[in-house]
């Protein structure tokens, strides 16, 4: 495979026509030139998270791009009914971890590229793991783990003392999404452009039926499926969890539905739409992938050389009838509890949580009162209801930094009531407290060495 | 191997993107990748290589350090709930529960004491489990207490619309154990899940009431047998 000849004059032809030449367009000081290719090559670390239709389009077009450190984590196997799109795979991989696989084909095809692979879910890998990469690329297909994502790279962000975010802190993502003919491509930089949070209302709501439709009064294929899989597994199967992925719990769904259907004289029930339907599947296009990832790809590209400005932020392509395509900029919310920078308090370390929600009431940015105070997942104090407020109401009288763990400076989320003209309001607001008096660094070193 | 370039064109910047794509594509999408990208605004930071440059070197100076100790993170979804927690205003009916303590919010309980109507002095457990991702998926509620109720089925699923077709993310749990009272006090024949429970309430109102009375007492009615739940 490698090629003298093709490394030095047409391996990056392509390329270096973007790095090479100056632009009108090109990002504010932008340097063309050869050195830009060889930094790509040598520094750019980029986390593919999915190795699925999105990430095998993903991994390839980094690696062709001039990528060269990129890693790849995906907790599923292969499946057959991924072959037809996600082109990495064989029929004799199926059973393997798609990371690893995707990850040994895609070196075997592209020289000089290095894919580590990572078999695992998103959430078992400790945070700073993410914070290694320069750009994360998100090729997933649920709300959960891109929130999850989003919320990991939000973390790392610092926001100086007149609120605007530091960008040496900032990890930029590039998300693709496809559902059929329709995808989503989009640049986040914390910070800068809104974060998945700030946006999360674009999604719509999940298609629910009645239950008491499905038990009554069925009318299409979907109602009987979804009586047989929220209704008659119970039923029947009392106490047993129904498993999406165990194919005979799927064929059981499958046969009770065609039942139900029967009795009603309904038709179009069918495996693969019963999969459909309790999967919540929507058949997935290999073009559609292709599409998304290279969009996603061209934007990391751009983060990365400052070849361009960067798409912002958020592109739509519909395939479904001819062929439509739109980027709009959407804008952060100033306020989001992700990315947002929170209401800097510095306070000191002898300060009871009495006083600290005495404090926020006064706070002329927050007037917030009755607060309810929580601390990384810890409810320091609940006002309601009684039976939490009781278990909570002796830290009242300690210190918060000893409440923090004696954390220096963090996240604090607090809810409460907010007065405006004359009608009041319930309201979560973030906040960062700051300890006077403490030495930043000695106390984490203290806190890694406990 | 055939290759077959894919070219993406910046039209704005009069730059071309080439990929070479090792594999062979359907010919159908080829006519899609020329993708026309409307121009960007100025407000994206600037050139991020060579702040990769500077953090490869404090990557490899932190790697003989130990690392930060691992934190918990709270999911948006987390955080929204306690809003709702910490904000609930009860009504005399109803009581709640956190079985795993303070800290884990997710799962809970909720009793039901209806004061009126056909289940008074019954007492009804729920258990609801929210998701990472609430408030855009709704809490998924069981009924515990086996009840002979045409909109609760004998399994414990409860046809309640706001917790399935007409959920949205401005309601809240308070809404959820609200509506849940009104089903004690307004059965409702229209949306039957126990489709006898429900004929009965429709045609003969007095049955109705004398059945839910043996079934909270613990006795049968028809082939089921009840729990007592009047205490």
């Amino acid at each position: 495979m490698a090629n003298p000849d093709f490394e030095s004059n047409g391996r990056w032809r392509d390329l270096d026509k973007l790095l090479l030449r100056p632009g009108n367009l090109v990002n504010e000081n932008f340097e063309p030139g050869p050195q830009l290719r060889s930094d790509l090559q040598e520094y750019a670390r980029v986390l593919v998270v999915g190795a699925g239709g999105l990430g095998c389009e993903l991994l390839k077009d980094f690696a062709l791009s001039g990528f060269r450190n990129l890693e790849v984590i995906d907790m599923d196997r292969i499946e057959v009914t991924n072959l037809n799109r996600q082109f990495l795979f064989r029929l004799q991989d199926v059973g393997r971890p798609k990371a690893e696989v995707a990850a040994q084909r895609v070196m075997e095809r592209v020289s000089g590229v290095n894919i580590v692979p990572h078999f695992c879910r998103i959430e078992d890998k400790e945070v700073e793991f993410y914070n290694d990469f320069n750009i994360i690329a998100l090729g997933l297909d649920s709300i959960e783990a891109r929130s999850y994502i989003n919320a990991v790279a939000c973390s790392f962000l610092e926001y100086d003392s007149e609120d605007n975010p530091i960008q040496e802190t900032m990890k930029p993502m590039v998300d693709g999404g496809t559902e059929g003919f329709k995808g989503h491509a989009r640049v986040i930089m914390p910070g800068v452009t809104p974060c998945f949070e700030c946006t999360i209302w674009l999604f719509p709501p999940q298609v629910k039926f009645p239950l008491c439709t499905l038990a009554e009064t069925p009318r299409t294929a979907a109602h009987c499926i979804e009586y047989a899989h929220l209704i008659k597994w119970d039923e029947v199967n009392s106490g047993k969890a129904f498993d999406a992925d165990d194919p005979e719990h799927m064929q059981w769904i499958y046969s009770e539905a065609t039942k139900r259907a029967e009795l009603f004289g309904i038709p179009g029930v069918t495996y693969s739409l019963t999969q459909g339907v309790v999967k919540n599947i929507i058949p997935a296009i290999a073009s559609t992938n292709a599409i998304i990832s290279a969009a996603c790809a061209l934007e990391a590209l751009k983060l990365a050389t400052g070849c361009s400005k960067t798409l912002s932020n958020y592109l739509t392509y519909n395939g479904l009838e001819g062929l439509h395509t739109k980027v709009t900029e959407f804008f952060k919310d100033k306020d989001c509890l992700v990315c947002g920078p929170g209401i800097l308090l510095e306070l000191d370390t002898s300060i009871t949580l009495q006083k600290f929600i005495e404090l926020v009431e006064e706070h002329p940015k927050l007037l917030l009162a009755k607060a309810s105070v929580t601390h990384r997942g810890k409810n320091l104090y609940m006002q309601a209801p009684p039976v939490l407020e009781e278990m909570t109401r002796s830290n009242l009288n300690l210190p918060l930094y000893d409440l923090m763990d004696k954390t220096p400076k963090d996240v604090v989320h607090i809810t409460g009531m907010v007065s405006k003209n004359d009608k009041k309001t319930s309201c979560l607001r973030k906040l960062c407290v700051v300890f006077k008096g403490v030495d930043l660094v000695t106390e984490m070193d203290t806190a890694g060495g406990a | 191997m055939k290759k077959i370039d894919i070219v993406i064109v910046d039209v704005k910047e009069k730059k071309v993107f080439v990929t070479d794509l090792l594999c062979i594509f359907n010919v159908f999408s080829l006519g899609f990748f020329i993708l026309f990208y409307s121009p960007a605004s100025q407000n994206q930071s600037g050139i991020m290589i060579r702040l990769f440059k500077v953090k490869e070197k404090q990557r490899e100076a932190a790697e003989n350090n130990n690392g930060r100790a691992p934190v918990k993170k709270q999911s948006p979804g987390e955080l929204r709930l306690n809003k709702d927690i910490s904000e609930l205003n009860l009504p005399q009916t109803t009581k709640i529960s956190f079985p795993n303590g303070k800290d884990e919010l997710m799962n809970f309980e909720v009793s039901i004491r209806p004061d009126e109507g056909y289940y008074r002095s019954g007492k009804f457990e729920f258990t609801f489990q929210v998701s990472p991702t609430y408030p855009h998926e709704a809490p998924k509620v069981k009924c515990k207490t086996k009840v002979y109720h045409p909109n609760i089925d004998l399994e414990g699923n409860v046809c309640l619309n706001i917790l399935r077709e007409d959920w949205k993310p401005v309601l809240n749990i308070n809404t959820v154990i609200y509506g849940l009272n009104y089903l004690f006090t307004h059965p409702n024949h229209e949306d039957p899940l126990n489709h006898e429970a429900a004929a009965v309430l429709r045609d003969n109102p007095k049955t109705f009431e004398a059945n839910v009375r043996r079934a909270m007492s613990g006795g049968y009615v028809g082939n089921n047998t009840f729990s007592r739940c009047i205490y």
